[in-house]
């Protein structure tokens, strides 16, 4: 029989490779080719791949807010799976980001060993977070929760199928990797929508209501930003408007085959002109923020 | 007892004695079968309970890479809560009621779980001296009589090696960072150690469970060599990570080729497994608020596998629709006025098994 105390062993040994994590931080995109594609733009490259590393970095931290508290150990464990799907897509959003436009990442103290993807993540204000509103609001509960995956992770998947075929090849790669997994995402979601619209008049009851909480912000997906045009005129990224029709389809056949209609209800509205892609969000994302960032933020110099 | 329960008792015993795994289809002592769904369950329990401690830092984790560590662990222990209900079912138990039993207070839980999480550092110390303490009362598990249990514990085993292992590089690492970092560091050591130590159960004079469990082939090990194990392999790692253990009595002992050590506060143990710990009602109340509020959740499942609402409105419905729709989907489009006409409902469960969003529409 395998001799399971050798756990101990390996504590104290010498050897890197037996670490699973590696024995500290390793750059995500380590042996990467990050040469920018001809005719692309660096600021707005990197501006364009904050904005879908924050949507997925903020919407992690939201799904991760479920550990211990899914409706059963089987949900809990999706709902990590999708929080850990898109915390790395995340990271390596963000360290494109950096490695497009060094200039977009904050500045910490002299030696400082805080690499450039989480001085991104835990060293900006919210006024710099480009996420959309979407994916900051408050879970509510499970209904609300599947609402929110369906539409994010509908939304996200038409985007990645066309990043695919960025220019940029480390925007296509990751876009390639990201298909995957939201695929099984928006199955996952599709699947309980259909349960709750058809399993008890209280889950259905419930599934309306999260609609109506959701769909509001449901617009603000495909309103495109100077930089996402910008880049989908260089090739490198995609314009959200451009895959509203693919997701007004999808989403419908899952309405349909639950006997539900999509709500009539007005968009939230901007503030000042401005949405979350302008950084200007809603009120709970300041207080997502502190509780994100406050060990980072007491330790400018830490190594973790 | 009956002649053929003497037979079936003899059976029972040789596979013991041959160190073969009892499997859930042998006969067994009821008193066997009592005892592991009580081990099992509040082994099961101890991971999900667990969760808490540890997910109370997710959100506040310091960097991207930890976060990820983190949530990946949470979840293995939401796992390990699985394999583990899943062995006491094969006993008979059902899940539904062993959490019952849990958030009433009926069965038991590591009580480490029911000291609070206070700094970053402790992730790292809970992986390398909680997890490290729980290996150890693990391993010998792996070969338990239970052929389910022994299973489910070898996978888990291998787990949690790996938890304890994230657990001591994120030390190390902390180590390597500011004062500050490596003041956290010890204050977590200084806090968990005595009760990392009380997880291997009371002195061997004080288990009166023991003795019937091991001659069972269900514990393999006394409490006391547990400990004293535990104690030997962790004092080279903490002077790896340059962290003091907390016991002015700790030295090797150069006769017994073992280290002396203090005991822990048995008084303390007690009060914390009689309830009064620092956290104890905070953990069954997050545990049966998750559980409360998940009920609907679960209902639905349940009823949308039986057919859900269509199934519960065609048990009331008596004509048969001119269409030739089933009455189930009718059912649905009556309860909904905005039902569209391209529905085709589906049956309950054959919907809940497509594997994609496109799969369940016509």
């Amino acid at each position: 029989m395998t001799d399971h105390h050798n756990a101990y062993d390996g504590l104290l040994g010498g050897d890197a490779s037996q670490w699973a994590f590696g024995t500290d931080f390793e750059d995500p995109l380590a042996g990467v080719d990050t040469t920018l594609p001809e005719g692309a733009d660096a600021a707005a490259l990197a501006a364009y791949c904050l904005m879908l590393g924050d949507d997925a970095l903020i919407y992690s931290h939201r799904l991760s807010e479920w550990a211990s508290n899914a409706p059963d150990l089987e949900e809990d464990i999706a709902l990590a799976n999708v929080a850990l799907d898109l915390l790395g897509q995340a990271r390596l959003l963000l360290a494109r980001a950096a490695a497009a436009d060094p200039d977009a990442v904050p500045a910490l103290p002299p030696g400082s060993p805080v690499p450039p993807e989480d001085a991104l993540a835990f060293f900006r204000d919210e006024h710099a977070f480009r996420n959309v509103r979407l994916v900051e609001a408050e879970n509510g509960d499970f209904a609300v929760t599947v609402v929110r995956l369906l539409v994010f992770s509908t939304y996200r998947l038409a985007l990645v199928q066309r990043l695919a075929t960025s220019r940029d090849p480390v925007l296509s790669a990751i876009a390639a990797k990201a298909v995957k997994e939201l695929t099984y995402h928006r199955d996952y979601a599709g699947r309980w929508f259909l349960t709750l619209a058809r399993g008890t008049e209280e889950s259905r009851r419930r599934l309306v209501r999260g609609l109506d909480l959701v769909w509001p912000l449901h617009d603000e997906l495909f309103v495109a930003h100077d930089v996402e045009r910008l880049v989908a005129e260089q090739g490198v990224g995609v314009d959200p408007a451009s895959v509203a029709d693919e997701v007004d389809v999808l989403l419908e056949q899952v309405f349909s085959v639950s006997g539900l209609e999509r709500p009539r209800l007005p968009r939230t509205g901007s503030v000042a002109g401005g949405t979350g892609r302008h950084g200007r969000h809603s009120e709970g994302m300041g207080r997502l923020l502190a509780e994100m960032q406050v060990v980072a933020r007491a330790h400018p110099t830490g190594r973790w | 007892m009956t002649v053929s329960e003497a037979d079936q008792l003899v059976d029972f015993e040789a596979t013991i004695a041959r160190h073969d795994r009892i499997e859930p289809r042998d006969w067994m002592p009821e008193k066997y079968r009592a005892t592991l769904v009580r081990q099992v369950a509040q082994h099961a329990h101890s991971e999900i309970i667990g969760m808490q401690p540890e997910g109370n830092w997710i959100t506040r984790a310091p960097s991207l890479r930890r976060k990820a560590i983190l949530l990946a662990k949470v979840q293995d222990e939401a796992g390990h809560g699985l394999y583990l209900y899943s062995a006491c079912e094969t006993l008979g138990a059902s899940r539904q009621d062993l959490t019952l039993k849990l958030i009433e207070g009926r069965q038991k839980y590591s009580s480490i779980f029911n000291y609070p999480t206070l700094s970053y550092a402790d992730v790292g110390t809970i992986g390398w001296l909680v997890d490290g303490a729980a290996i150890a009362n693990q391993v010998p598990l792996c070969r338990t009589s239970y052929g389910p249990y022994g299973r489910a514990m070898i996978r888990i085993c291998k787990e949690e090696s790996f938890h304890q292992r994230q657990g001591f590089e994120l030390l190390s690492t902390m180590m390597r960072g500011t004062d500050a970092q490596r003041a956290m560091v010890q204050e977590s050591v200084d806090r968990f150690w005595w009760p990392a130590l009380m997880m291997f159960g009371p002195p061997d004079v004080d288990s009166p469970n023991t003795e019937q469990s091991m001659a069972w082939g269900i514990k393999r090990d006394t409490n006391d060599e547990l400990r004293q194990k535990f104690v030997d392999m962790t004092v080279p790692q903490a002077r790896a990570l340059g962290v003091t253990l907390p016991d002015p009595d700790l030295v090797w002992d150069e006769e017994r080729q073992a280290h002396d050590f203090a005991q822990p506060d048995w008084d303390e143990f007690a009060t914390v497994v009689k309830g009064s710990g620092p956290c104890n009602a905070q953990r069954i109340a997050h545990r049966r608020r998750a559980h409360e509020d998940g009920a609907w959740v679960r209902e639905a499942a349940t009823a949308f596998a039986h057919g859900g609402l269509e199934a519960r409105s065609a048990r009331t419905s008596t004509s048969v629709d001119e269409s030739g729709a089933p009455a189930a989907q009718r059912g649905l489009e009556a309860r909904s006025a905005r039902t569209s006409t391209s529905v085709v409902a589906r049956g309950g469960l054959e919907a809940q098994t497509s594997t994609s969003v496109e799969a369940s529409t016509p």
